[in-house]
């Protein structure tokens, strides 16, 4: 028997996903969720993060439990390497999470951006002071850098451009 | 050797540089000299396995036999391992540690960069999605290589030392045998006389940057690829593969 949701009400439930490590984040703010294509199976699309990121099957096992959560009994996971995750793909909405969250977001363009890091100011995300100083580049996860901001003297993680 | 089977072995030599390096950098977890070295290491750690694994599985399906990730790990003998020597050899301190991840990072980070746009299309998306990883890694040891080498003079005569011991093993990342030259030819691989010059220039741009000088080039050590390895594998893959063979068929 053929499920009888759309393509639409899946996504809407993948909202709901958190991202393990940033519970404000779901993974659709992440950008992971690239595809789902519905037909006798619910088939999922998810990009990895990082190669070897732990929460990349945290998330994927927390996706099918969502679903099955709403009734469906036929879903599956594909891995979608290509092209690969970028922070460019955090949604605009997502950035405004982190930054209330206390992690300074990635800017945009981190292609190129990735390339200079550490030599630009980064913005705290608690009094948006750009008097700021890296204390450790490769911080408590891959994705992180950490920041101390010279104004307030609050220390901040930094979601680094990748 | 068919072409597939030229990819085949090739993927494979990827994940066992993947999980050596991955196993050698986890050894080092708890002892790195700070807190944020800790981490930085643990992360390159994970990178490094994850790397492993998409590698293991894509040979495994290429292979056609069914074998797993896991059998690729835990269930081949030393001799079947065709990693580079460089990356089996024992951590020693942190400057070797630096070195380590200097020289082999500058010719994996080529190697990545060239196969992203290799026509196999898994290849390249595994070898995009590592590219953006090694290149923090590199990052990360290249300040420290300045760090050591324009430090104290302690810390100059010991990353210097790391340098000349470590740079005899370089040769082998160069060596090809029959698999990279069909990879060369059959699915545009990477180009291993570009690459050997392209890593001299880089290296010697950040030993120079770092007050170092660029070891002559002397006997150089090989045989990783045929699976002739240094008395350090054999320990390595005992102690990785200690629970798996212990217990056959363990399951979380």
């Amino acid at each position: 028997m053929s499920p009888t949701v759309t393509r639409e009400q899946v996504f809407d439930w993948l909202r709901a996903v958190p991202d393990p490590e940033i519970p404000v984040l779901s993974i659709t703010d992440l950008g992971i969720v690239r595809d789902v294509v519905v037909d006798e199976c619910v088939t999922v699309g998810l990009a990895p993060t990082y190669s070897g990121c732990p929460a990349t099957e945290a998330i994927e096992q927390d996706v099918l439990a969502a679903l099955r959560g709403r009734g469906l009994d036929k879903v599956a996971i594909a891995r979608r390497l290509d092209p690969p995750w970028t922070t460019d793909w955090i949604s605009d909405e997502g950035r405004r999470k982190l930054r209330e969250y206390g992690i300074a977001p990635p800017e945009k363009a981190a292609g190129k951006r990735a390339l200079t890091h550490g030599d630009r100011k980064i913005a705290c995300p608690r009094c948006a002071s750009t008097d700021t100083a890296l204390v450790a580049e490769f911080g408590s996860t891959p994705c992180k850098a950490a920041y101390r901001c010279s104004a307030c003297l609050e220390p901040f993680e930094y979601f680094k451009c990748i | 050797m068919t072409a597939e089977d030229a990819l085949y072995r090739y993927v494979l030599r990827l994940g066992d540089n993947a999980l050596i390096t991955a196993q050698r950098k986890t050894e080092r977890v708890t002892l790195e000299p700070e807190l944020e070295e800790e981490l930085a290491n643990a992360n390159f750690a994970l990178d490094y396995l994850g790397q492993a694994r998409m590698y293991y599985s894509y040979a495994g399906e290429l292979e056609g036999r069914g074998r797993s990730e896991d059998d690729f790990a835990y269930r081949r003998d030393e001799r079947e391992f065709q990693n580079f020597l460089l990356v089996e050899q024992p951590n020693g301190h942190f400057g070797d540690a630096i070195v380590c991840q200097v020289l082999f990072g500058v010719f994996y980070e080529l190697q990545l960069r060239a196969l992203a746009a290799c026509t196999d299309s898994q290849l390249a998306a595994i070898a995009a999605r590592a590219v953006k990883e090694i290149r923090y890694h590199l990052r990360h040891a290249g300040l420290w290589l300045v760090r050591l080498g324009r430090g104290t003079e302690l810390s100059h005569a010991r990353v210097r030392a790391s340098l000349e011991n470590q740079w005899r093993f370089t040769a082998e990342f160069f060596a090809g045998d029959e698999v990279d030259d069909i990879v060369r030819r059959d699915f545009d691989g990477p180009d291993l006389d570009a690459m050997a010059a392209a890593f001299h220039d880089r290296t010697g741009a950040m030993i120079r940057e770092a007050g170092l000088d660029v070891p002559e080039d002397g006997v150089a050590l090989a045989g990783g690829r045929a699976g002739r390895h240094s008395e350090h594998l054999g320990y390595l893959v005992a102690e990785m593969q200690h629970l798996a063979r212990s217990f056959p068929g363990a399951a979380w």
